[in-house]
């Protein structure tokens, strides 16, 4: 089941400038879009594994906050994703 | 999630003194994984299957639609496509299989240290002394790791609680969803005794029709058995299989090493084998795939710092489908592609005429009596030992080449010589199978 107004989910790598810390750790700090935009992660709210279910795949997922939406974005080791979505 | 009766009651209590063994069994592992990478296959009558055209076309997993349908593993899927119609075959992706197998490994871990994997998909875990440590019961343990494994692995496990591995799998077996059932001391009369005989682990289709000709039908009819009649019918493993279903294995969860891929214990042999894409009745075929195996075999003992002293060959006729080995021990141990090759050529030669006459299906080389690659050698005064270390030199450099471009950067011509086996990577689609339970 999905929600208004979209088709779908599709599975879409993208590029992440990411800040690797000292204890090892990975803070994703934005995406940047296959078009050149880019969109400045303002916080990282929770990181655990997971799969994702709407798209296949898993790795280490990252609940983000872009502007005032929360979406997901996976770290596959080594690429990162996130759940594009479909419009109807 | 099943609670065999008294499972409730085992949730509070722990296992009352007894050993806590689960079985994990990932369902339908393969097609999961496939199921889980490509979601539109979710909801498919599908199958994953080996390549037609290599005649490796068989169903190695199936969706649980297509099993509805009928579809069985390791039927042919020209088999599998007239029951269902329709169904969407997929190749197998063995690298995500392994990835996946060790993500799962990895989570077991986290509970306790003593995992026995049994095959890719399932694993043995001896949660006893997790049990005070983390003040869960092994049913809520076993609960949690079936959560996390579909929330972080998006794949579904079943798990089987007992004292025993024995009933642990057979509880494991009992559900195909993501299921956990709980056998206990109380209820194990009720709950395993009444099912067949063929769901006991080790009784096949052959001890199942010579059980039925003592009229054993189920496990309870087996508990109940005269231990001396079921030696006198099945030998050594009669008496054995009564104890299996009485609950009386005894046997330990091997605590195996993460670090070391979980293959730390003993090996015995390395061996591959191939079914080839087209009948081998030449010497010229047999050779190819002989080298091609030997490559496989020889690298693979060099990794593991392993010599052999025994060679063997298996071989399956394509006529009959008949299946021998044979096996022949070297003067001295190796671990020399060319002198691996060139025993089990002469070895294969030895018992079969290679010709139009007599087509093979598939082959395999193997190499046993394994010891430490630095084991003392004997040198001799012929010089025989140092043009053995030339050649060994050789292997460990061209190993080197493999590893940083690849296994089929650098061929042998004999491998090249036959287009069948074009694309063909021995070594690194090279699969785990189940050691057998009386391993030691």
């Amino acid at each position: 089941m999905t929600a208004k107004g979209i088709a779908g989910r599709i599975k879409h790598y993208v590029a992440v400038d990411a800040r690797f810390n000292e204890d090892g750790s990975i803070t994703p700090q934005a995406v940047l879009w296959d078009d050149g935009r880019r969109f400045t992660i303002n916080a990282t709210l929770d990181r655990r594994r997971a799969a994702s279910l709407k798209t296949g795949g898993d790795g280490i997922r990252y609940t983000v906050r872009i502007g005032t939406t929360v979406t997901h974005l996976y770290y596959e080791d080594p690429r990162w994703f996130v759940e594009e979505r479909v419009p109807e | 999630m099943i609670f065999a009766g008294g499972g409730i009651e085992l949730i509070r209590n722990g296992m009352n003194g007894d050993r806590a063994i689960l079985h994990s069994d990932c369902n339908c592992f393969y097609a999961s994984v496939e199921m889980h990478l490509n979601p539109e296959l979710r909801g498919t009558a599908m199958c994953v299957g080996g390549d037609v055209e290599r005649r490796h076309g068989i169903v190695l997993a199936k969706s649980p639609l297509a099993k509805a349908a009928g579809v069985k593993t390791g039927e042919a899927l020209w088999q599998a496509r007239e029951k269902c119609p329709g169904l969407i075959v997929t190749p197998p992706h063995f690298k995500s299989y392994m990835r996946y197998s060790r993500l799962a490994r990895m989570i077991y871990y986290d509970y306790t240290n003593q995992v026995e994997p049994f095959g890719l998909d399932e694993a043995w875990l001896d949660v006893t002394g997790s049990e005070r440590y983390m003040g869960e019961s092994p049913a809520f343990i076993a609960q949690e790791i079936s959560e996390r494994i579909k929330a972080e692995l998006g794949i579904t496990v079943s798990i089987g609680v007992s004292w025993n591995k024995i009933f642990a799998k057979l509880g494991s077996d009992s559900d195909a969803g993501d299921g956990i059932m709980v056998i206990t001391r109380d209820n194990y009369r009720d709950v395993v005794w009444p099912r067949a005989v063929g769901d006991l682990i080790y009784v096949g289709p052959s001890t199942q029709r010579k059980l039925a000709q003592l009229d054993i039908f189920t496990i309870g009819d087996l508990a109940n058995a005269s231990s001396d009649l079921l030696h006198a019918w099945l030998g050594k493993m009669g008496p054995v299989l009564k104890l299996f279903a009485n609950g009386a294995d005894v046997s330990p969860v091997k605590v195996m090493n993460p670090a070391m891929g979980d293959v730390e214990r003993e090996v015995k042999s390395i061996g591959n084998g191939l079914t080839s894409a087209h009948n081998i009745e030449s010497p010229q075929d047999a050779k190819a795939l002989i080298w091609l195996l030997s490559e496989s075999v020889a690298q693979r003992l060099r990794e593991s710092n392993f010599i052999g002293k025994t060679i063997g060959i298996s071989v399956r006729d394509a006529q009959f489908l008949t299946y021998y080995t044979r096996q022949v021990k070297l003067e001295r141990p190796t671990c020399i592609t060319r002198e691996i090759a060139h025993t089990a050529y002469d070895l294969l030669c030895a018992n079969e005429p290679l010709d139009a006459a007599h087509p093979l299906r598939a082959l395999g080389v193997w190499v046993s009596g394994l010891m430490p690659l630095n084991s003392p050698v004997q040198y001799d005064l012929f010089g025989i030992e140092d043009k053995r270390r030339e050649l060994e030199n050789l292997d460990f450099a061209i190993d080197g080449l493999r590893h940083r471009f690849g296994n089929r950067c650098v061929m042998r011509l004999s491998e090249l010589c036959d287009n069948a086996l074009d694309g063909v990577d021995i070594k690194d689609e090279n699969v785990i199978h189940p050691v057998g339970f009386f391993h030691d």
